[in-house]
């Protein structure tokens, strides 16, 4: 330890590389600060942050120095409260007031602006400035970011983390002196898939998020609750806050093993499904007529006691649906008659998955474990698109080469600047072999792009450069040997090296080959470890349960023993080819739990309004097997209850139990923690419900929450008594001990003088660092120790393309690719048009424009999309895109047909015919050359009527 | 009386050529250093006792010698040529680039060769296109002559040299703004340590020094550092200085002498004196970021250490002179607004202290100023000093506002008194 003088008083601190500032704030001084950011580090721009240092004992005079800017050292004297030091940063402050708005009563930042917050520290109460302020034009950023310049500060902040920290290009800084402009070159929405961040990075309200403006409140009357995103497999946690029976917002929950400060936009913005006008508020049943009215609850689980009484029930769980739903449609139906809720092929992945992490020799990583890694493998996963915080941490792991550099330099690891003015262009090794091009390629050091089935060959050449007894790869061309001598040489250069694959890659070897870099790296004694994307929320977590998956259930209802079907959290239509879901839903009885209404509630005879994770708690395991609990955030008016207490009530009214088999979590957990060892900690992961601070709940709603009394007037002139919460320590109230809470049970930062989300300094051991308390959440699987697995050896033959067939991959797009957040209206706003991507050279010897409409035949389905051509995209592959709402599920990768049947033109434009040009070459030289490439008609003639002779296609241009 | 590197400048004719240069002896310190070690360059600058004349005064061979040595790594080292000279009132650098580009080339090669450096820039203010051309040219002339390029003068040595003219700002000429310049970044400056000697432009170690010091290195590789040191007047500091003066005096102008001449000597027999008519009330010794000197400073050796013990920087060394009919406040507003214009906007003090204090003194001007101005002018100078702010731009910007405040404060208060200018008429 080495001490720092704080006001001649002395304070132990770690010794390290860190500079003052981070120290004073991680002692628990209140020192204000605009620039830094625990994750950006410094830059000394503000000002802010002055406080005095002193040479010795006997110095009295000191100066001021910036706290970010000091490296601390061992016996430095400081002082925050010097008169200079404190009138300095009274000064700071009155300058940035210089030109900002005097609108706090109405600014929709109030009572969370930083800048509010560090303006009443400073004690800057009295405006001298009395010429006019500098105004800016604002500019629209899309569905998501509204902006406001006029409130800006000039921090910096939002750009360093929007190209810095998030590797966006289309927002920077413009204008000089006190004439400094953030924003885009022009109006438009913000491309980066992390831009929602701006909202919690900018210290005042210049950023603020747009989602919330047609249902704003103040920021004192959210009732708040620690969740944990639902919309992809990360599990990034979050805070979740409602008012009047709406989820108004989300942001970031601080949890340095997840997702550290920040989020991607699609688990920010994809909230408002909660509130869709699609949202099921009652049950309902089918009426003779096929009418379905509502009923209350009572009336509901009878009519469906009565249908699984018969006992030919099979359930169906769901990936998206937690833990305890799951389990409790299983104890419903009996473990044998439990399906998952996901096509077999998926389901076998991610049990692969599941077989890497518990028998194989590297961990699975958690997202921190990646951004610290300093050499990246990502083999088949797009991954900004299936996991976009792991895009995110990438972009952290590639910066600690440049970090290295200026280390040696001896620059310290916060001065940012200067660590990249050191490091240039430098980029740690990072190797992308995917189908088609990434929104992670600007920092891979060498990309690869090939068909599934290739990527994985080249995965397991890399295993074999890297061990020669790991299996060798036949016919590997000598360009592609040569790449993947080059990416085993820069993984192995790594202290830490990664490898990345998941279920969105679509092929069943990709994760067998990264399994095998990874044993290879271990064996070549290098910390490996892997990281796997799963597809969904609870993918994880429900494949740990046994059972089939939708092509089993379907045979179990084709055997004849099924006459019901229960459907948990799932739309069926979104998981199976039309007719397989409509057979399924053509069982005698179909009972539906959703929150939403979809083709699959529709064909159900009684369906249960199912909560969400806000309105419910319960455990989500994401993909790396930890285990994490979301907290009801709100008592949901209506009929909706937690799928699980709609599940316990059918049990007891069924029959199959005496009594309700659990009257709240604390004892469903119980139950699973006994039913299966894999969850034996399971209640570790929160504290339970009958946890207290000082004998007391931890409320839910902060102390200045308004209007307790007068809510609920319009119906009854007494204040209702608070719903009680029997599942967790949190209470539906303002009354109850809102200190510190323990980090699973964070229900929002406050602290004294910190309204702001900045007040997490206060929460965390040392600014950046762990939180004070236990680390929320539980890891489920640990690798195995000892011997190393035999590898795989199923090295996949190399990809053949057929003649007049393509092989459909699945396209994952950010937005519009998982279900609920694509009801959310900023969301659909972003999601891309439904599209058939092609290899640029194949389209161009086609004639295919951009854009130009083309039937797409894979299987029984038929559908007409426009083209999108790819430079990248090897030829005899084809993309469509995965889950976009109002397309047909596919059972991608598929074999299928691309025809031009003649179309009318629309919008009258139309494009001359480009008769066969000379193949272009492709980077990809397994797949090169493609059958098509030798046979000019891969494609019947009958059925290509716009490359007749004398005919000429019409296309369809792409809107500009 | 020696003047080295004014000597063969004739205002009404082109710089010399190539081969007129090397007929006067250009390009002969070259010949004669490239055949020793880059060391010996260093030493003699370091006899020379040279002090950077960008306004700094570094020890120019201090600076060259804290760059490292070649670290084997094959990346390459680089100098810059500073010649992005906007500091109000100077123009010393243009005599010097538009007058013998030659000089410059041969100076900039000396220092790359001292430092070992593989490419060295001529950073250019934009609005010196007459220099620009003029260097281009003499660069082609010194490519085409293996001066430049590889094997100069059948050395191993390679030198590429680039001319790189900037979008014009002010910033540009901090010598880390200017180094982001280069790189295509905004012209922000960086923070120190790492310092460009070590950590410049593209990461890699860079010196960068004013065009006026680097026109030094040949004469006094040439002519040795003993010598270069003995043309000046001051005991510490070598060479000859080019001084300007301008104002209203009777021959505004430039002229390379000896360096510590004193200001009156300059003023009076250089520069004729002030105007009939006009009265000395004070001068900014060395451009728009230095402090006001006065009558009783009119001795004062204009050497780096003489001028900041009376108060004041060297700075560039051509000095602007207010006089009695001219309004202090109007000047210190005159210069205020141009250095809230050239603020990068980076830290704050800089960003929103200066376009305050010029709105104050425009106030102040226009007769609405009140005596709490006057507070608010003192606390700026008082809170923005150097280390408070990012770079020294700001800090610049104080030293003439704070020094009017000194010593033309009754001119200041006649303004809140009468609520108007007292120059102007009312």
């Amino acid at each position: 330890m080495i001490t720092v003088y704080v006001e001649n008083q002395p304070y132990p601190v770690e010794p390290g590389d860190r500079n003052l500032l981070a120290v004073c704030l991680s002692l628990g001084f209140d020192l204000p600060y605009f620039c830094w950011h625990p994750a950006l580090h410094s830059v000394g721009a503000c000002r802010q942050c002055a406080v005095k240092l002193f040479k010795d004992e006997s110095d009295t005079q000191g100066r001021l120095i910036m706290a970010c800017m000091t490296p601390v050292k061992d016996g430095m004297r400081i002082s925050i409260a010097d008169p200079e030091a404190a009138a300095f940063r009274a000064g700071v402050v009155e300058w940035l007031m210089v030109n900002h708005p005097h609108d706090c009563p109405v600014c929709d930042e109030g009572g969370e602006c930083h800048l509010q917050d560090m303006t009443v520290m400073t004690g800057h109460v009295r405006r001298r400035y009395r010429f006019t302020k500098r105004t800016h034009r604002n500019q629209d950023l899309g569905p998501f970011i509204n902006h406001e310049m006029n409130r800006c500060i000039q921090c910096y902040r939002c750009l360093r983390f929007y190209r810095d920290y998030a590797g966006g290009r289309d927002f920077d800084v413009m204008g000089w002196h006190d004439d400094v402009y953030f924003g885009r070159h022009a109006d438009g929405a913000l491309e980066n898939e992390f831009s929602g961040n701006l909202v919690e990075v900018c210290p005042t309200g210049v950023f603020t998020d747009k989602t919330m403006k047609p249902h704003p409140v103040r920021k004192w009357n959210l009732q708040t609750a620690p969740s944990i995103c639902v919309h992809c497999g990360l599990g990034c946690n979050t805070l979740a806050g409602e008012r009047y029976g709406k989820l108004r917002r989300i942001l970031s929950r601080y949890n340095p093993n997840v997702n550290g400060y920040f989020l991607c936009d699609r688990g920010r913005f994809g909230y408002e499904f909660v509130n869709s006008p699609r949202r099921l508020r009652q049950p309902c049943l089918r009426g003779a007529d096929g009418d379905r009215p509502a009923v209350g609850p009572a009336a509901a689980v009878a009519r469906v006691a009565g249908i699984i009484r018969g006992g030919k029930a099979i359930g169906i769980g769901s990936p998206r649906g937690s833990l305890e739903g799951n389990f409790a449609l299983r104890e419903l139906v009996g473990p044998d008659r439990f399906f998952h809720g996901v096509p077999d092929r998926e389901l076998e992945l991610v049990r692969l998955a599941l077989a890497l992490a518990r028998q194989g020799t590297a961990p699975l990583a958690s997202l921190q474990e990646a951004a610290a890694c300093d050499a990246v493998f990502v083999l088949g996963e797009d991954v900004t698109n299936t996991a976009p915080m792991l895009a995110l941490a990438l972009r952290q792991a590639v910066r600690h080469k440049p970090a290295e550099l200026a280390t040696r330099q001896r620059i310290h690891a916060w001065d940012s600047l200067a660590i990249r003015d050191a490091g240039q262009q430098a980029q740690g090794p990072c190797f992308i072999a995917t189908a088609d091009q990434t929104r992670l390629d600007d920092i891979a050091t060498a990309t690869y792009r090939a068909a599934p089935d290739d990527l994985a060959r080249l995965g397991f050449a890399v295993a074999h450069a890297l061990d020669p007894s790991s299996p060798d790869v036949p016919n590997l061309p000598p360009d592609l040997a040569a790449w993947a001598q080059r990416a085993a040489d820069g993984l192995k250069a790594g202290q830490r090296p990664l490898v990345v694959a998941g279920t969105g890659g679509a092929s069943a070897a990709l994760l067998p080959a990264a399994a095998n870099i990874a044993w290879a790296l271990i064996k070549a004694g290098r910390p490996a470890q892997l990281c796997l994307t799963v597809p969904e929320c609870n993918s994880l977590g429900s494949a740990l349960l046994d059972g089939g998956g939708l092509e089993s259930a379907l045979a179990a209802l084709r055997q004849g023993d099924v006459d019901t079907v229960v459907v948990l959290e799932n739309d069926l239509y979104r998981r199976l080819p039309a007719a397989a879901a409509a057979e399924l839903l053509a069982a005698r009885h179909v009972i539906v739990l959703d929150h939403l209404a979809t083709a699959t509630t529709a064909a159900a005879e009684v369906v249960l309004p199912a909560a969400t994770f806000a309105e419910s708690s319960g455990t989500l395991v994401n993909n790396e097997g930890r285990a994490q609990r979301f907290f009801q955030v709100f008592v949901p008016e209506d009929g909706i209850r937690a799928s699980w207490r709609w599940l316990a009530d059918l049990i007891v009214a069924a029959g199959r139990a005496p009594a309700a088999p659990w009257r709240n979590l604390d004892e469903l957990l119980s139950a699973l923690s006994a039913a299966m060892p894999v969850f034996k900690d399971l209640r570790a992961v929160a504290p339970p419900a009958d946890f207290r601070m000082d004998g007391q709940k931890i409320p839910r709603q902060p102390p200045r929450y308004s209007g307790r009394t007068a809510m609920t007037v319009h119906r009854d002139i007494h204040e209702p008594q608070p719903p009680d919460d029997a599942d967790t320590p949190l209470a539906f109230s303002m009354e109850g001990q809102p200190g510190h809470p323990p980090p699973a049970l964070i229900q929002r930062y406050w602290a004294p003088g910190w309204n702001s989300a900045q007040a997490l300094n206060k929460f965390q051991q040392e600014v950046g660092g762990p939180l004070q308390g236990d680390a929320p959440g539980r890891r489920l699987l640990a690798a195995a120790a000892g011997a190393a697995p035999p590898y795989f050896a199923d090295v996949p033959p190399a990809f053949a393309a057929r003649a007049g067939e393509w092989l459909f991959l699945p396209a994952h797009h950010i937005y519009g690719a998982e279900e609920l957040s694509s009801v959310s209206a900023g969301v659909a706003q972003r999601a891309p048009r439904p599209t058939v991507t092609v290899n640029d050279g194949e389209a161009e010897r086609l004639g295919w424009a951009e854009g130009r409409e083309v039937q797409v035949s894979v299987g029984d389905t038929v559908q007409r999309l426009p083209v999108k051509r790819s430079a990248q995209l090897p030829a005899g592959v084809a993309a469509l895109p995965a889950g976009l709402s109002g397309q047909p599920w596919l059972p991608l990768p598929a074999w299928g047909k691309i025809s031009t049947p003649s179309i009318p033109p629309v919008g009258g434009a139309s494009a001359t015919l480009r008769s066969m040009p000379s193949l272009r070459s492709t980077s990809s030289p397994a797949s090169a050359p493609s059958a098509h490439s030798a046979n000019q008609a891969p494609v019947p003639p009958g059925r290509r009527p716009g490359l007749q002779a004398g005919s000429s296609p019409s296309v369809r241009e792409v809107p500009a | 009386m020696d003047r080295p590197l004014t000597q063969h400048i004739r205002p009404d004719r082109e710089p010399l050529t190539l081969r007129e240069y090397e007929q006067v002896g250009g390009y002969q310190a070259a010949r004669q250093a490239l055949q020793a070690a880059p060391r010996d360059v260093t030493d003699q600058v370091l006899k020379a006792s040279l002090r950077g004349r960008g306004g700094g005064g570094f020890l120019t061979g201090q600076k060259w010698s804290l760059v490292p040595p070649d670290d084997g790594s094959g990346q390459p080292k680089y100098i810059v040529a500073n010649g992005d000279e906007m500091e109000p009132g100077t123009m010393k650098d243009r005599w010097l680039l538009e007058g013998q580009p030659h000089q410059l080339i041969e100076g900039l090669l000396l220092g790359a060769y001292a430092i070992q450096a593989r490419v060295a820039y001529i950073f250019l203010r934009w609005d010196y296109k007459l220099a620009a051309r003029r260097l281009q040219q003499a660069l082609a002339e010194a490519y085409a002559e293996r001066l430049l390029g590889a094997h100069i003068l059948g050395t191993d040595y390679q030198l590429d040299m680039v001319l790189h003219t900037s979008a014009g700002r002010y910033m540009c000429g901090e010598e880390t703004g200017l180094l982001n310049a280069i790189e295509g970044r905004r012209a922000n400056p960086r923070n120190k340590p790492p310092f460009a000697v070590t950590c410049g432009l593209w990461g890699r170690p860079t010196a960068i020094n004013n065009v006026e010091t680097l026109c030094c290195i040949p004469h006094i590789v040439q002519r040795g550092g003993d010598w270069f040191r003995s043309l000046s007047r001051s005991p510490d500091e070598g060479g000859t200085k080019i001084y300007g003066v301008s104002g209203r005096v009777r021959h505004p102008g430039l002229w390379e002498l000896p360096l510590g001449t004193t200001a009156r000597e300059l003023l009076e027999e250089h520069a004729g004196g002030l105007r009939d008519g006009y009265v000395f009330r004070g001068l900014l010794p060395g451009g728009a970021s230095t402090d006001f000197l006065v009558a009783q400073h009119l001795d004062v050796k204009l050497d780096f250490s003489s001028v900041e013990k009376a108060g004041s920087r060297l700075g560039t060394g051509t000095m602007v002179v207010l006089d009695d009919r001219t309004c202090p406040v109007g000047l210190v507003l005159n210069l205020m607004q141009f250095f809230a214009r050239e603020s990068c906007g980076w830290c704050t003090p800089c960003r929103e202290g200066l376009p305050w204090l010029a709105r104050t003194l425009q106030a102040l001007e226009d007769g609405q100023g009140t005596s709490a101005d006057l507070d608010l002018l003192d606390a700026h100078v008082q809170t923005i000093r150097m280390g408070h702010t990012f770079c020294a731009l700001a800090p610049g910007a104080m030293a003439p506002l704070g020094s009017a405040l000194k010593y033309f404060r009754r001119d200041f208060e006649r303004h809140v008194a009468d609520q108007r200018c007292p120059w102007r008429a009312p």
